[in-house]
């Protein structure tokens, strides 16, 4: 009978439990990040035009080989100034290439910001309709693709780069597949 | 005169019907209203990602803009409603469905209620029969009843001094 009675308590503390873990990923987790499904899976193709070149383009052919960033940016994105200066200093580090995806931007707006803030990217592509972005399931701006010797999507970071994120995780992802 | 008024009226409902129908001229802009109506259709499948609380339906963002011309133009170019739905699973992972599918990690999701359902049901009819149970008259042995009626005649007989 006593037993009995602490039924409704248990249920209540297994409740409490559930609620406790909800607010706990909430503190520590953005839960507005949605895992991309593209993870360990092939780069969609693109080709676009070069934001300093118009006439010339780059495919995602002519990266094969080479671990690469994908960094998705806007003139008109207000988390990638706080991202900015992170990738001038990561880009003076040359530690892998960084195609900049100049996403549903306006050429002459890009090229000043880059002009304003710096131009860390060893090049910048256009994606004026948003229709790369779609393809690797692009959400926001900034997003950051890591990108393998095979064409592969080996990590994706949502939201700007801090200087955290890059030593804790994005630098020893490169590492790791610099070596293998 | 009587008899006049309802001619008119199926003069008029027949004038009415025949107006609705649709005509050759009109089939082009009818199917387009099919599409938009396919477009939204789809679109009310798929969650916003920016806003999370909208489908892409419902949502001015401006990537719920561009994800409704991708739908609009997949369907144009003759895909299926399955392809277009995969097409955006592809990309955006299964959070982009408002209906999650059924697999391993969705189990408790869909199973869970039917799990709870079943569980207050047995629940429910355990304490159904343990009460029947506790309901049955009591059947009281030879002895118990010699007792019952020795107290009853006790009771009887202190009522009675009581009113002495």
């Amino acid at each position: 009978m006593k037993a009995k009675a602490l039924i409704p308590l248990a249920l209540f503390l297994v409740l409490v439990g559930f609620f406790g873990v909800s607010l706990w990923r909430a503190q520590t987790h953005d839960i507005r990040e949605i895992p991309s499904p593209l993870i360990d899976k092939p780069a969609p193709a693109f080709t676009l035009t070069q934001l300093h070149a118009p006439e010339k383009t780059l495919s995602l052919a002519d990266m094969k080989g080479k671990v690469w960033l994908l960094n998705v940016w806007a003139s008109w994105c207000v988390a990638c100034r706080e991202e900015h200066p992170v990738l001038v200093d990561f880009a003076a580090r040359k530690v892998v290439p960084l195609i900049g995806l100049n996403y549903k931007d306006k050429r002459d707006d890009g090229l000043a910001w880059l002009a304003a803030g710096g131009d860390p990217y060893t090049m910048s592509i256009v994606d004026a309709d948003g229709r790369v972005g779609i393809d690797y399931g692009v959400y926001g701006v900034p997003e950051t693709f890591l990108i393998d010797g095979n064409g592969r999507i080996r990590y994706k970071h949502i939201g700007p780069i801090t200087p955290e994120a890059l030593e804790k995780t994005l630098l020893p992802k490169i590492r790791e597949l610099q070596r293998g | 005169m009587a008899r006049l008024i309802p001619t008119l009226l199926r003069t008029a409902i027949l004038a009415m019907m025949l107006a609705s129908l649709p005509g050759h001229a009109t089939t082009q802009p009818a199917s387009e209203t099919e599409l938009e109506e396919h477009v939204t259709y789809i679109s009310e499948r798929l969650r916003c990602l920016v806003c999370q609380n909208q489908s892409i339906a419902e949502s001015q963002a401006e990537l719920a803009n561009d994800l409704r011309r991708q739908v609009r133009e997949m369907l144009v170019a003759g895909k299926s409603d399955k392809e277009v739905l995969a097409y955006m699973v592809e990309r955006y992972g299964d959070f982009v469905l408002y209906d999650p599918p059924f697999q391993t990690t969705t189990l408790l999701l869909w199973g869970g209620p039917a799990a709870l359902m079943l569980i207050a049901l047995g629940g429910f009819a355990w304490t159904v029969r343990t009460r029947r149970k506790q309901l049955q008259p009591a059947v009281l042995t030879e002895e118990e009843r010699a007792r019952a009626r020795n107290l009853l005649d006790r009771a009887d007989n202190t009522s009675t001094d009581s009113r002495a």
